[in-house]
């Protein structure tokens, strides 16, 4: 680990992303500050267009901003080469997308395991690391499905697993339930309780409130700036599914 | 007829939203039917000189001659002067002596035949020409293939068998082809050079030119050119008068039937050893069979690599079909939506394509007519020029089925999956779902990571990979055929006229060659921009998300090159045998091609096809990954 000092794992600062220019000038994020610290899940809101997967993105190194700063894991990535942005997300972000993003043609199993080929561990690590994920995401038993045979839950969890392949310091997620019903939401947010339990850093992108209660911290977006911030206490220490309203 | 009309307005609209597909398309099927049609029309257009020349010299249906016997008999004319009174003959010149002979010429050596003729002008052949006046007594012409072979013209000096000769004159001929025998003659490989295995026996041939000072009466000339004297010149150069040949040419009432006449008067059976001493005849069909068997072998390698690249084009047009088709899902779902039925669809989809193979087969008719010309054997050495040669109702059928055939076999797949591919999904735009290949997956874990994204790629789309593979194959045959067919001209070895004409054929046949590899090369390089690109484009989801899991630019880049380039080895690997039997199927030998150009096909087909895909891949890369993630939520 090599959190900064203050213990932040991920810092934004004066952070911008514009498109266009002139009167076509769209500002997706406008002069952004964040620190996440180590463990935190933090929650950022607001509604459709309002940069908050341009920021996610960004936050990731997979988008380079127009101005302003980024620091993950103690080292400024927004001036990184691609090549050097590339080994940085095998080992230190992990990504959950909206769209699950699997690869249609491979298993739930391959799907997970991919990252950590990509980082270069052997096939026989890089299959128990994945075994092990399935079985943390309770899938172990739809290992060998392809994603079309799996329900929209279950395919985020598998993009969950696939996320944390390679321990990630940062979990990165853009409306992870954006796509699910609410039992499959049911089974998303008990999984992102566990890692945030287990001390995992989670950014989560949502509209949905009912995700956003479940943070430490809820930070609102509006016009690509942040417009409010909220500390939340307990939130994914309660009963989830009660304050979230999906159980009775 | 609405409905006729909505499909042609659809199809065109969509030709004009894509101009550029459209054009590389229509380029694709025009380098088929260009070359299809150069090669149906090239023998039309070479038929065209000889007949000009034919009708400018009075050309004879039939020469016939009689050859001295080597006991030193003179040759038999009665037998040659009987033929004039044979039913069909209506007129004759001759008989005319022939001798063969040493011709010096700068300080050169060159066999020759020397023909006696009169000053004054024949009935039949009368020679056309070209520089110069015609023959008078201590004057010789010369034909104009061998002239233009030695660099000399009307003036220069020239020695037979040691007597010195003026040239006063250039002429052509179609009564003879310039490199065939009229006196007793050797056509072949040095002596010297002769194997075992070679039909001609060497033993027993004694050249003229080995003994010039004295030359036996069974001497031959080896490999001769053409020349006219006087009769009194010819004999004052032959060693004997028993040594003289003599030749006839005949006009028939029917020249069309001369093949028939010579089969029945002809002393000996054709293509057999003979030793009688009666007269040997040959119809004109036959001399034109000489003159333009040049132009013929370019015709077969033109009608063989024309239907190599009919086949490249299918590859083509396969490819970009597909990559069209999957942009098309949405059009095809509306089409569904509004009342259109799958037949219609289908034909919708077709129709474009149609329009596009008849305009190829179109502008490839016309092209390749128009092309014929430049094409012919130029050591042909008529009169007049290759004319552009009329395009016959069969040749414009067999290139617009070509044509058409090549679109339907190309589109007829994915236009029936598109057609069948239900309204909701297409209206979804939902992108094909990638094939699986299990085993390929598993393989490809254990390897590098550019290897890994290479070998999935290849396994997303097992049809496109078999049209890349049958696209090197298909062009890699064309080009061992072809570095087969260069090594056959350089290896054949002459001496004398033979020799000269030879390094003409064999620079004008190395032409039509060039052409040939040179088309499919560059249908090739099409065809591997075309599948880099489509993969490229249909790939770049699983490229990005691929990055975004943390695989680097050069190794999603390299990932993409490797995909071309597995399948474009192995395409090379195939078209090696491939190549070789169609070496084989043409009635040519392989074996002359070194063993080091065959292996050199396989790595620089894939440094090629590395070159082509890298550079594709990095424009088809462009898009920035986040922007091609998030378009799925679009």
């Amino acid at each position: 680990m090599s959190d900064t000092a203050e213990g932040w794992v991920l810092r934004a600062r004066g952070l911008r992303k514009q498109y266009g220019s002139g009167q076509a000038l769209v500002r997706a994020v406008d002069g952004v500050d964040l620190d996440v610290a180590a463990g935190e899940t933090v929650a950022v809101m607001g509604p459709s267009g309002c940069g908050k997967s341009t920021l996610l993105h960004l936050l990731g190194g997979l988008d380079r901003p127009s101005e302003g700063e980024v620091q993950l894991d103690g080292r400024r990535i927004d001036r990184m080469s691609e090549r050097a942005l590339a080994r940085l997300r095998r080992t230190v972000v992990g990504f959950v997308f909206q769209a699950f993003h699997l690869m249609d043609e491979l298993t739930a199993l391959e799907n997970v395991e991919l990252p950590a080929l990509l980082a270069g561990s052997s096939p026989r690590a890089a299959r128990r690391r994945a075994t092990e994920l399935l079985d943390r995401v309770g899938l172990a038993d739809r290992a060998g499905f392809l994603p079309a045979a799996l329900s929209g839950g279950q395919r985020q969890r598998v993009a969950v697993a696939r996320a944390l392949s390679n321990e990630p310091r940062v979990l990165l997620a853009d409306e992870p339930t954006g796509n699910l019903d609410s039992a499959a939401t049911l089974e998303v947010l008990r999984l992102f309780e566990s890692l945030h339990d287990a001390g995992q850093t989670l950014v989560i992108v949502t509209h949905d409130e009912r995700i956003a209660a479940t943070a430490d911290r809820l930070i609102s977006m509006r016009d690509g700036a942040f417009v409010d911030e909220t500390r939340l206490t307990g939130g994914t220490t309660g009963q989830l599914a009660a304050l979230v309203g999906l159980e009775g | 007829m609405g409905r006729a009309l909505l499909i042609g307005r659809l199809a065109l609209r969509d030709l004009r939203r894509r101009p550029v597909e459209a054009v590389l398309l229509l380029l694709a099927i025009t380098a088929a039917t260009t070359t299809l049609t150069l090669g149906l029309v090239l023998q039309d257009a070479a038929r065209d000189p000889y007949q000009s020349t034919r009708e400018a010299t009075a050309g004879p249906d039939v020469v016939a001659t009689v050859l001295p016997s080597p006991e030193g008999e003179p040759a038999e004319l009665t037998a040659l002067e009987a033929l004039t009174g044979v039913a069909g003959v209506v007129d004759h010149s001759g008989p005319y002596p022939a001798i063969g002979a040493v011709m010096e010429v700068g300080g050169e050596t060159a066999d020759v035949q020397a023909i006696g003729r009169d000053p004054a002008s024949a009935s039949i052949d009368q020679p056309e020409v070209t520089e110069g006046s015609w023959v008078r007594d201590g004057g010789v012409v010369v034909e104009a293939t061998f002239a233009d072979a030695l660099g000399i013209g009307e003036g220069d000096p020239v020695t037979l068998n040691g007597r010195s000769f003026p040239v006063v004159g250039v002429a052509v001929t179609a009564a003879v082809a310039p490199d065939s025998c009229l006196v007793p003659c050797y056509i072949g490989p040095p002596l010297d050079e002769l194997r075992p295995e070679d039909p001609v026996a060497a033993e027993g041939i004694v050249l003229c030119s080995a003994a010039a000072a004295d030359p036996p009466l069974d001497c031959v000339v080896q490999s001769p050119g053409l020349v006219w004297m006087t009769r009194g010149d010819v004999r004052s150069v032959a060693p004997q008068e028993e040594a003289l040949t003599y030749l006839l040419n005949l006009r028939l009432d029917d020249p069309a039937s001369a093949p028939a006449f010579a089969a029945a008067n002809d002393a000996c059976p054709p293509d057999q050893p003979c030793q009688s001493s009666g007269p040997g005849l040959n119809p004109w069909q036959e001399t034109l069979e000489d003159v333009t068997e040049n132009t013929r072998a370019a015709r077969e390698g033109l009608v063989t690599g024309g239907s190599l690249l009919a086949v490249l084009a299918v590859a083509s047009v396969a490819v970009l079909v597909g990559g069209r088709m999957a942009d098309q899902s949405r059009r095809v779902g509306l089409l569904k939506a509004i009342g259109g039925t799958p037949a219609l669809v289908a034909v919708v989809l077709l129709a474009e394509y149609m329009v596009l193979a008849l305009v190829a087969a179109t502008v490839g008719s016309w092209v390749g007519r128009a092309l014929a010309p430049l094409l012919v054997d130029p050591a042909a050495s008529l009169l007049g020029s290759a004319e552009v040669p009329p395009l016959t109702a069969s040749t414009v059928g067999v290139v617009a089925a070509i044509a058409l055939g090549v679109v339907i076999l190309a589109t007829s797949v994915p236009a029936g999956r598109a057609a069948r591919t239900s309204t909701v999904l297409a209206l979804a735009d939902a992108a094909r779902v990638p094939r699986r290949t299990a085993w390929l997956i598993a393989v490809s874990a254990r390897l590098p990571v550019p290897l890994l994204v290479g070998l999935r790629v290849l396994a997303r789309r097992p049809r496109r990979v078999v049209l890349g593979v049958a696209s090197i194959a298909v062009t890699v045959s064309g080009l061992v055929a072809a570095l087969s067919a260069h090594a056959s001209l350089e290896s054949e070895s002459f001496v004398g006229m033979v020799s000269r004409l030879e390094d003409v054929r064999t620079e004008y046949l190395n032409q039509v060659l060039l052409v040939l590899v040179v088309m499919l090369l560059t249908l090739a390089a099409v065809n591997a921009v075309f599948i880099t690109w489509t993969t490229a484009l249909d790939t770049r989801h699983a490229a990005a998300l691929t990055q975004a899991l943390g695989a680097t630019p050069g190794q999603i880049g390299l990932g993409l090159s490797l995909a071309q380039v597995l399948p474009a080895l192995l395409g090379a690997l195939l078209g090696i045998p491939g190549g070789l039997a169609l070496v084989a199927a043409l009635g040519g030998t392989a074996s002359e091609v070194p063993a080091w150009q065959l292996l050199a096909v396989v790595p620089g087909t894939g440094v090629a096809v590395a070159l082509l895909s890298t550079i594709t891949a990095r424009f088809g890369a462009r898009r920035p990954t986040a922007e091609i993630l998030q378009a799925e939520l679009a």
